[in-house]
């Protein structure tokens, strides 16, 4: 039976390359899925089931993808996304779970709003969405949220993603709070006085282009304020989100090396871009932080072969065409990430041999879902039967008209990548079809 | 030969071909020196100037050359029109283009904002200054300048001195100077200097004295208070004393060093009132100069061929015509 007509609850997909990035393995073999759960992944074909069984015709399958990191916008801006055309855009680019930042109107300091959140998501029934609430009310940076209330609602961790917390005292008050409820404090990793007016990474190309600067320590002075915060409170956790330059991979390799509870992830236009390609002055690459120098680039490649980072985040962020076609400076930051973050990541670390396809993979499925400790990532028996299945070879070129999101301001239109989605399963039920449409 | 359709800059453009527009407005120079000032070489050509930043020189400059060229043109500044009503670039531009304007001129604030015009319009751009990028009509004219004291500007050295890191002047001026084969330093307050400008092919001095050195010419950058008050230098008096141009300090220069400043000056401040007006000074022949350098610019972005160093510029027809093209 062909996978675009799956409608059980029990069966097996046979004929596929399984692979399994925690196991670090890949093998031709086939998978058992008992009422929408992982119940065996076996090497070699399927031998005579009373199961129905789904061909898969050869393709890869994997965990469903996971990221940490998006903007789904919604309450607030749904005319850049809303939480179901964000799901639909994650479903398409293989995410079955994705993790959406506060910085929403009103912010997710509040429990309906991550009830809200939660029931959007489920209407639109794609990916899984586990909201992270607002480390301060309103992200204004002065009173803690209600941390209690909203994990009880839901949310996995918190951040005023967007802005930094301002001062060194609210970062302590934040990891204190937090620590008991064994959920991590993700830092916008910025000092607003360094960047000040900045628009682009500080180095020749700012020179050249006349833009003005943001230097790398604006993101590691922040970094570092709260490593030396961190070191003081018991039992916190922290995650530094987006990280871009060299200085950032040494603080965190040093904080690792020291014992301190850190987690770090990067994104993929920070492994892809680099300032340079800002001189046609494109203001879908207007991404804060900046895309940085060649060096960093190279760096952030190094960092993720050797587990400094520990994982991948789009930072997906839509933006309405209007918002972007103006002049660079008045342009808002972001791109759009979620639907060419998987192809990539086969082709800027796979195809060019900084890592296999199990290790790749590992960057945005089980290693993003434990910096949140969210279920997800995993072909482990009994778990949800998240998986994706792609064909790695495919090639084709980003087109704007082809994203599902409702916003099309991708740094990447126009390249040309290899990795193609073609089936998307959330708890054993293909949602691929559903989004078509959305 | 084709011809450029957009001057956004100055930065990689070829020795040949910024030699082509200087040579156009040697020719064109002479027109202005006439009792009929005019040329009919852009009849029927409309051009905007779009003026979304205060300028003096430059606005009347171009429109002057649009005149002396038989172009229709007209003025846009921000005060009293829909960008105070909130309309953006983008629709601004487009409506514009849309009453049939061929050529667009462009001053902004931000830096790009002539690239994303000409990645939206159809006909010519011509950036008049954007942020702090570049100003390649001023980059022309101070080397339309210089070529006509030096002849050439194989092994002259030029100094900027000044707020090199705000300064559209200062990067047209590197590139075209660099690529023409002139040495170029810059000079001014480290808190003024960008990042990695030595890989643009200058070298950075700090001290204006070595800078001087042996110096052909100083291109003096106007100082924005401005910067005062975002404590990029600590005050006035001390920039005067320390990176202002003046007597005593020319000293170090060549004695036939030549001084230029681009305008606004802050007299007492980047250049001191006697050097200013001395005898060093062709603050007012680039003005002068301006001009001509501009009627060259839009004469050759509109399709006009380069004109012989001897030839008069066109008179009774039309150039276009003559290249069997249509004229409205």
């Amino acid at each position: 039976m062909n996978l675009n007509q799956l409608s059980h609850r029990s069966y097996i997909i046979d004929h596929v390359t399984i692979v399994d990035p925690k196991q670090n393995t890949s093998f031709v073999g086939h998978l058992v899925v008992m009422e929408g759960k992982i119940d065996a992944v076996t090497p070699g074909r399927a031998r005579e089931s009373s199961l129905p069984v789904y061909n898969g015709g050869g393709l890869f399958l994997a965990p469903g993808f996971v990221d940490i990191h998006v903007h789904l916008r919604e309450p607030g801006f749904e005319y850049k996304e809303t939480v179901a055309t964000g799901a639909a855009a994650a479903i398409a680019g293989g995410f079955t779970s994705v993790a959406c930042m506060p910085n929403t109107n009103p912010a997710i300091d509040d429990r309906s709003v991550v009830e809200f959140i939660l029931s959007q998501a489920r209407i639109a029934g794609l990916a899984r969405v586990y909201p992270i609430a607002a480390a301060t009310k309103g992200r204004k940076g002065e009173i803690l949220s209600e941390y209690h209330e909203l994990v009880e609602a839901g949310a996995v961790a918190v951040t005023d993603d967007g802005a930094p917390v301002p001062t060194a005292e609210m970062a302590r008050r934040v990891m204190e709070y937090a620590a008991p409820l064994g959920i991590p404090f993700i830092e916008h990793c910025e000092d607003m006085s360094s960047t000040g007016e900045g628009v682009m990474h500080e180095g020749f190309y700012s020179t050249k282009l006349g833009l003005k600067g943001i230097p790398a320590f604006s993101e590691e002075a922040c970094l570092a304020r709260d490593l030396v915060v961190l070191k003081s409170v018991k039992g916190a956790r922290f995650h530094a989100a987006h990280m871009s330059t060299r200085g950032s991979i040494e603080l965190i390799r040093r904080a690792k090396q020291d014992g301190l509870p850190v987690t770090a992830e990067t994104a993929p236009h920070y492994i892809c871009l680099e300032d340079k390609d800002l001189e046609t002055y494109n203001t879908n690459l207007k991404i804060n932080p900046p895309l940085r120098g060649h060096e960093d680039r190279l760096a952030m490649i190094e960092a993720l072969k050797d587990g400094t980072m520990d994982c991948i985040a789009s930072d997906h962020a839509p933006h309405a065409a209007h918002e972007k076609q103006v002049e660079f400076n008045a342009a808002p930051n972001g791109s759009v990430g979620l639907e060419t973050m998987f192809p990539l990541v086969v082709t800027h670390l796979v195809r060019p041999g900084h890592m296999t396809l199990p290790q790749a993979l590992a960057l945005i499925t089980h290693r993003p879902a434990d910096c949140l400790r969210l279920p997800g990532g995993t072909l482990s028996r009994g778990a949800d039967a998240d998986l994706v299945l792609f064909d790695p070879e495919e090639e084709w070129t980003v087109r704007a008209e082809d994203l599902h999101s409702r916003s099309r301001n991708s740094a990447f239109i126009g390249h040309r990548v290899f990795g193609s989605v073609k089936h998307v399963l959330v708890g054993g039920v293909n949602v691929t079809a559903t989004r078509i449409g959305v | 030969m084709n011809h450029r359709k957009h001057l956004l800059g100055l930065e990689g453009m070829s020795a040949e071909e910024i030699t082509r527009f200087l040579d156009t407005a040697e020719s064109f120079k002479e027109v202005s020196e006439r009792s009929v000032k005019k040329v009919p070489a852009l009849r029927g050509t409309t051009v905007a100037n779009l003026f979304f930043e205060s300028s003096t020189r430059t606005r009347i400059s171009f429109e002057l050359a649009e005149k002396r060229l038989s172009a229709d043109s007209v003025n846009f500044t921000t005060s009293g029109s829909s960008v105070q009503k909130g309309e953006s670039l983008r629709d601004t531009a487009q409506n514009i283009e849309a009453m049939r304007v061929q050529m667009i001129v462009i001053r902004h604030s931000a830096a790009g904002a002539p690239h994303f015009l000409a990645s939206l319009l159809n006909g010519s751009v011509i950036n008049a200054g954007d942020g702090a990028h570049e100003h390649p009509t001023q980059g022309l004219l101070d080397m339309f300048t210089l070529r006509e004291r030096w002849g050439s500007f194989a092994g002259k050295r030029v100094v900027i001195v000044g707020d090199l890191a705000h300064s559209r002047v200062a990067r047209s001026n590197i590139h075209g100077l660099v690529t023409m084969g002139a040495e170029v330093i810059v000079c001014g307050p480290p808190t003024l200097i960008p990042p990695e400008i030595e890989r643009l092919g200058v070298r950075v001095e700090v001290d204006l004295k070595q800078a001087l050195e042996g110096a052909d010419a100083v291109n003096v950058l106007r100082i924005q208070l401005e910067r005062q008050q975002k404590g990029l230098f600590p005050s006035v008096d001390e920039y005067a004393r320390v990176w202002g141009i003046n007597r005593k300090v020319l000293k170090n220069a060549r004695k036939e060093c030549i001084v230029m400043h681009p305008g606004p000056m802050n007299r007492g401040i980047e250049i001191a009132q006697d050097v200013a007006d001395g005898e060093h000074s062709v603050i007012l022949d680039q003005v002068t100069n301006g001009v001509a350098v501009r009627m060259a610019v839009l004469y050759l972005l509109s399709g006009g061929s380069a004109l012989e160093n001897e030839e008069a510029p066109p008179q009774q027809t039309d150039t276009r015509v003559r290249e069997g093209k249509q004229v409205a």
